[in-house]
């Protein structure tokens, strides 16, 4: 038998072995998944993680993508993994993630035909706003109620949905689109339209707030008291409040900050990749960020890095669906699988496993 | 007797169907909170039920083997649970999340080929002339076995919380793992039992929606009913009779905005995007009522819900 023995503290070595580790087994346990769909393992593994990036065929079109399907992810991941830190657990971001894109849209819409240099700032605001006010509701009814938060943000992306569909049904349909649902095409209007702004990259406007965002939070949390007081709190609640952090405060604070970069990211997307508000506009990338933000570690940079991988899994998957037939549902599970082996090997960071035979051997 | 062409008897009668899959799912729960563990994974398993049940039942023709082999797929997604939180100690907040989002890639990846296909019925047990007493016959006597078999688990569960030896040590492991190990129980081992419970009630619920409720397979299928009957257990202060009323409210919410959503005499017209987001908002709101004030249902959770046992010695 094997005995588990707690570490005084965590161990580094593992902080950036388990995901590497997790991710090993999860492409062996996804490869038995997929030899038992009848297809090849290898090479759907290589279709997945390397044809995208160097296959001289679909690089070309693969790797803009990348950063196109990496922004949203990593945007969302770095506000939840800020609340996740202090243990409030924001799992609804696939609704702020709506709502933002249905605000900012809307105030885009609302200028058509108008052509202005303010129009597409004041989107990104309304976005931010949307996903922000949306995230508000569990964090005061957490606060002023003590409601678990975990259900209502959930509960609400359920809502979030049928409000995008009346949305694309109704209030933003294009009243030039034949009857059909969905909005305008915000990409064909140019003071809304977030473009590829460095041709053949896939770099828009998300892009590069979601580089800032990795940036502004690492300093958050390494350098800003507010950063500390989160660490503190999810480490060590009972210091936190001895040391004065207000619970409330935090709550809010987190809870803010992650509605407001899903609404970021969903209006970013809205405006860009995807150009209108239509019934199936969200593709779960909300849930998805869960995984990239464990997968980072809820670290900025391990985020960033995770959220690159995850986008590889997107893109590969579409890649491996064209090519070798692979359900698109295959991926989805497999993005599920990497979070249960990233938790499974998150053990060997907390705790020594010890074989005791070896120990009565060395004494 | 109708009100806007809606039939109270049939109303109430379909209530009865409709509040089945989350009062299994919600009573498997409770169990399971009760022993101290917090499954969020509640739809993931839901979802796996419903469609290894729709899968079995297809295949075999049978509805009964369906609901079986429903409960199973429930209880082997716990399994990893069990794994993941017993086993390797992982966190059960994201664990319980990762069990949903694996649950809906999979259940959608052996659903594949089944979209659209017609399950074999499940009839409704023979009461003979009972069910053709006015009113209480079609509410009381005209149901399929599960809706009959979902209340004697409630009952069960009640009885055996309350009056058990099982059920006493079920509610020390979730009230003080350390204590209950002191005394000499084996918590994982309590825990994995309730754990598998917990599993194989969300399947069977879940098989419920796909060869009942719906009837027939689309991904997806169980729509947040997984998180309703979360919400549900907290409803009910995790007490078991209380999750049958919950349950009652919330299929009544729903098939009373069904209702509305299909009626065309109803005076005022609600959008339908509007009515079919009630439920989730309901829920919202009665969580929020229940966990206010000073009577807070939170008062009434098992002390050690959500935390992990490892016994150093």
């Amino acid at each position: 038998m094997l005995i588990l023995e707690r570490r005084p503290t965590p161990s580094r070595f593992w902080a950036w072995g388990t995901p590497i580790l997790a991710v090993i087994l999860t492409m062996i346990a996804g490869g038995l998944m997929f030899a038992i769909l009848g297809k090849d393992p290898f090479e759907a593994i290589r279709t997945i993680f390397w044809d995208p990036l160097f296959n001289a065929q679909f690089a070309a079109y693969s790797r803009p993508q990348l950063l196109v399907k990496a922004a949203p992810l990593i945007l969302i991941a770095i506000g939840l993994s800020l609340g996740f830190r202090a243990g409030i657990w924001n799992i609804g971001a696939e609704g702020q993630y709506i709502m933002g894109a249905i605000c900012g849209a809307a105030v885009g819409l609302a200028f058509y035909p108008m052509e202005a240099w303010f129009i597409f700032p004041l989107m990104v605001v309304a976005g931010a706003l949307g996903g922000l006010i949306w995230a508000m509701i569990p964090a005061i009814l957490k606060t002023q109620f003590r409601t678990n938060e975990i259900l209502v943000s959930l509960l609400l992306v359920y809502v979030a949905e049928n409000i995008l569909a009346s949305m694309s049904l109704g209030l933003l349909r294009n009243p030039e689109g034949g009857g059909f649902p969905g909005s305008r095409n915000l990409g064909q209007y140019p003071s809304a339209a977030n473009h590829e702004l460095i041709a053949g990259t896939g770099m828009h406007w998300g892009v590069v707030a979601a580089f800032i965002t990795v940036i502004a939070s690492y300093i958050l949390l390494q350098r800003h008291i507010l950063g500390f007081q989160i660490k503190l709190a999810g480490q060590a609640p009972r210091a936190a409040r001895f040391a004065g952090v207000s619970p409330n405060r935090l709550v809010i604070l987190c809870m803010a900050m992650s509605g407001g970069l899903a609404g970021l990211a969903g209006m970013f997307e809205v405006a860009g990749p995807a150009g209108q508000i239509s019934i199936d506009f969200n593709v779960g990338y909300g849930f998805t960020a869960i995984i990239v933000a464990f997968l980072g570690r809820l670290n900025p940079v391990g985020i960033l890095l995770a959220g690159l991988l995850m986008a590889l899994t997107y893109i590969g998957g579409e890649l491996a669906q064209f090519m070798l037939g692979l359900p698109s549902a295959a991926i989805q599970a497999f993005q599920g699988m990497l979070l249960f082996f990233l938790l499974a090997v998150d053990l060997l960071s907390n705790y020594r496993i010890r074989v005791p035979l070896l120990i009565k051997e060395a004494r | 007797m109708d009100f806007y062409g809606i039939n109270p008897a049939v109303l109430i009668a379909s209530l009865m169907v409709a509040s089945v899959p989350i009062m299994l799912a919600a009573i498997g729960e409770l169990v399971v909170e009760k022993a101290g563990v917090l499954n969020l994974g509640v739809e993931g398993m839901m979802i796996m039920g419903a469609i290894c049940g729709f899968i079995t039942a297809v295949h075999s023709g049978s509805p009964m083997l369906g609901f079986l082999g429903g409960a199973a797929g429930g209880a082997v997604l716990s399994v990893l649970f069990i794994l993941l939180t017993q086993v390797f100690l992982a966190n059960q907040v994201a664990t319980g999340l990762a069990l949903t989002l694996f649950g809906l890639g999979l259940s959608s990846l052996l659903g594949q080929g089944y979209n659209g296909i017609k399950p074999p019925a499940t009839k409704p047990l023979p009461f003979g002339p009972l069910t053709d007493i006015p009113f209480f016959g079609r509410i009381l006597f005209s149901h399929d076995a599960m809706v009959y078999i979902s209340i004697a688990v409630i009952a069960a569960v009640w009885a055996m919380l309350k009056y058990t030896r099982a059920g006493l040590i079920l509610r020390a492991v979730g009230e003080s793992h350390d204590a209950a190990h002191a005394l000499g129980y084996k918590v994982v081992r309590i825990r994995v039992l309730a754990i598998l419970f917990g599993g194989a009630m969300a399947g069977l619920g879940g098989a419920y929606v796909s060869l009942v409720r719906v009837p027939q397979w689309t991904d997806g299928i169980t729509a947040g009913a997984g998180w309703i009957a979360l919400a549900i257990v907290v409803f009910a202060s995790w007490k078991p009779w209380r999750v049958l009323i919950g349950a009652y409210l919330f299929g009544g919410i729903t098939v009373l905005q069904l209702n509305l959503q299909a009626s065309n005499s109803f005076p005022i017209k609600i959008p339908v995007e509007y009515l079919a987001m009630s439920p989730y908002l309901i829920t919202i709101l009665v969580l929020v009522i229940m966990s206010s004030g000073r009577g807070r249902a939170s008062l009434n959770a098992p002390a050690a819900l959500g935390q992990n046992f490892h016994a150093s010695r």
